[in-house]
């Protein structure tokens, strides 16, 4: 068996009176795509900003790579090798494409105000670092011949993959995706889908939140599914597939 | 191929050159040409221009870049000034030298914007202008009730006879000679404020087009991404607020040196909008933009006060009303129409293309 990546342990996170996540336990291994599938609303994207630092858990604890994450830090997750893209795409939309991606490098460089006055041969380099990785990247999801276009200007579907790259700048261990193919059509999925299974084969773990079920049973290893703020099941897809709780969750109640 | 593009290369570089020391030629007899077309006044509007475009540089780091509201900039610029003013006059009697108070002034105002910046972490936008113009506020009234029980500022009546910017045994207060040619006191001090400027300028530069510049503009655009990118947004924004109060902080003591007397009427929340203006208008986050603006909003209603009583005199026979009051009336106005014509700012900036393929290195290092 693959070694553990992340430990989720008994996360809760309330809203005033509602349980968005009631004491949720997952495990990921390192380079699996683990998806996490569920109903509209079951707490699929709490879990994610839970998990990225942006919430607050009002109880349980995240063990990634056996150290227990800091809560609400998104930067300190970030540092620890999590990144992460959103379900409505926050790209920098008033930087060009190769800009949003050398952002993503910020956190492996550290250039502060002096070197960038004085520009020494130092911070020369590490700047030519970034923009030389910046456009790897670009290259690696495909979006290289807009580098110097506005993000607000390129299609939808570039933008996701421009998301991604500027994601993978931060050289992460696990990379969690919030419904990349949202709004995409067939041959975009097919194209994203290649995409991922490339993301995973260079090494990094893959967490995914994706409505397309097609797309996740056919692309994950293991697949966890929330209802309500609650666990119901995490197993390899086929299994899931015939699960009744599952099928319950998604088809609302028993076939009459 | 390559011959063709190092010949276009070394054409570039050539005509970089030519281009800074022409303009440095025209930056430097600018004063003797202003002074003697339009006279002394002019030229304190020139040099006042110069405070005006530090400042406005300044306050473009934090509401340019980072996307800050800050209405309350001008408390840095009195940070300032009145460091020197309590440093070099004969108010406590002491009489530091200029290049020991303006770097101070630059540290202790970059302290005040921090503090300034920490309790508004978590503000944004609107709710951010009140705290900050607060802040301006609450900086203008210390200054005015600080003279009891211990006299410290001097209250409303501000101080006076602080000492003119001197720079080892010269003073820039009376003319000087540099072989053999006269230096009016205005202009050596426009040579002073242009050097100052010039490397604020430079800094901007630098730090617009830095891993710190970049962060900035990630927290301006999105602050959520900016986290889940692994940015520190507590302390990118402290920064950013520490390092624009520190240009203010700089033409604060220039301001006292050259004023020679400082009261917390200066230090107003009209000052505070025009400087902020100056960002807006001239075209937020773009430097030579800001540059711009700062000038235009220094030189217009100087020039609406001068021509206003003329043109009136000249098409009606009499003075009809009166030019101090139409002056900011026509400024008003000349703000309103920016607005709707050009609401980017005068001179905002384009999306950066770059010419040539993006392989090459764009700093040409």
């Amino acid at each position: 068996m693959k070694p553990t990546l992340l430990i989720a342990n008994a996360i809760s996170k309330q809203f005033g009176g509602v349980k968005a996540l009631t004491d949720v336990s997952l495990t990921i291994r390192k380079g699996e795509i683990y998806g996490l599938i569920g109903p509209n609303g079951a707490g699929k994207t709490t879990f994610f900003n839970v998990l990225t630092g942006l919430y607050h858990p009002n109880g349980g604890e995240l063990l990634f790579e056996g150290y227990k994450l800091r809560a609400s830090a998104p930067h300190l997750a970030a540092q620890s090798g999590i990144a992460r893209t959103f379900q409505n795409i926050r790209l920098f939309s008033n930087m060009t494409a190769l800009e949003n991606v050398m952002v993503g490098r910020h956190v492996r460089t550290q250039a502060g105000v002096v070197g960038a006055v004085l520009r020494d041969p130092q911070t020369r380099r590490e700047e030519a670092d970034i923009h030389r990785r910046a456009e790897e990247l670009l290259h690696y999801v495909g979006v290289a011949d807009r580098a110097n276009d506005l993000a607000k200007h390129l299609s939808y579907g570039d933008q996701r993959r421009l998301e991604i790259a500027r994601a993978l700048a931060t050289e992460p261990k696990l990379l969690a995706l919030d419904e990349p193919a949202a709004g995409m059509n067939a041959s975009e999925t097919a194209e994203l889908r290649v995409l991922i299974e490339g993301i995973r084969n260079d090494g990094i773990t893959v967490l995914l939140i994706e409505h397309d079920v097609k797309l996740v049973m056919g692309l994950c290893d293991r697949v966890a599914v929330l209802d309500y703020g609650v666990k119901i099941c995490e197993d390899v897809p086929a299994v899931v597939q015939k699960n009744p709780k599952v099928i319950e969750a998604y088809l609302g109640g028993s076939v009459a | 191929m390559m011959t063709f593009s190092f010949d276009s290369l070394r054409q570039d570089k050539r005509a970089a050159i030519a281009a800074t020391v022409g303009i440095g030629l025209v930056l430097a007899v600018f004063p003797f040409i202003v002074g003697s077309a339009l006279g002394n006044s002019w030229l304190r509007i020139l040099d006042f221009a110069l405070l005006y475009i530090m400042l406005a540089l300044g306050l473009n780091i934090v509401v340019g870049f980072a996307g800050l509201l800050d209405m309350g900039y001008i408390a840095f610029y009195a940070v300032g000034a009145y460091l020197y003013a309590l440093l070099a006059s004969p108010h406590f009697g002491l009489h530091l030298p200029v290049w020991i108070i303006i770097p101070c002034g630059a540290v202790l105002a970059g302290i005040a914007g921090a503090l300034l910046g920490a309790p508004t972490l978590r503000l944004r936008g609107d709710y951010l202008a009140i705290v900050t113009l607060g802040f301006g506020e609450i900086v203008r009234i210390f200054m005015n009730n600080l003279n009891a029980p211990v006299n410290i500022t001097n209250g409303p009546q501000g101080i006076s006879s602080i000492d003119p910017i001197h720079l080892g045994g010269v003073t820039l207060a009376k003319p000087l000679s540099v072989l053999g040619i006269t230096v009016p006191s205005l202009h050596a001090y426009y040579y002073l404020f242009l050097a100052l400027a010039l490397l604020i300028i430079f800094v901007s530069i630098r730090l617009q087009d830095s891993r710190i510049g970049r962060a900035w503009v990630a927290i301006r655009e999105d602050e959520i991404a900016a986290k889940a990118c692994g940015i520190n947004t507590r302390n990118i924004k402290l920064l950013a607020f520490t390092m624009g109060a520190s240009f203010g902080g700089v033409a604060g003591g220039l301001f006292a040196g050259f004023q020679g007397f400082v009261s917390p009427e200066s230090f107003n929340l009209m000052e505070s909008i025009m400087i902020l203006c100056m960002v807006v208008l001239g075209g937020m986050g773009h430097i030579p933009g800001v540059i711009l603006g700062g000038v235009m909003l220094t030189v217009l209603p100087e020039f609406f006060r001068h021509s206003a009583g003329p043109i009136q005199q000249a098409l009606f026979g009499k003075i009809l009303l009166d030019p101090e009051a139409l002056r900011m009336l026509l400024f008003g106005l000349a703000l309103v129409l920016v607005m709707l014509y050009r609401p980017a700012g005068l001179w905002p900036s384009t999306i950066r293309r770059r010419e040539f393929s993006s392989g090459t290195d764009k700093e040409g290092a």
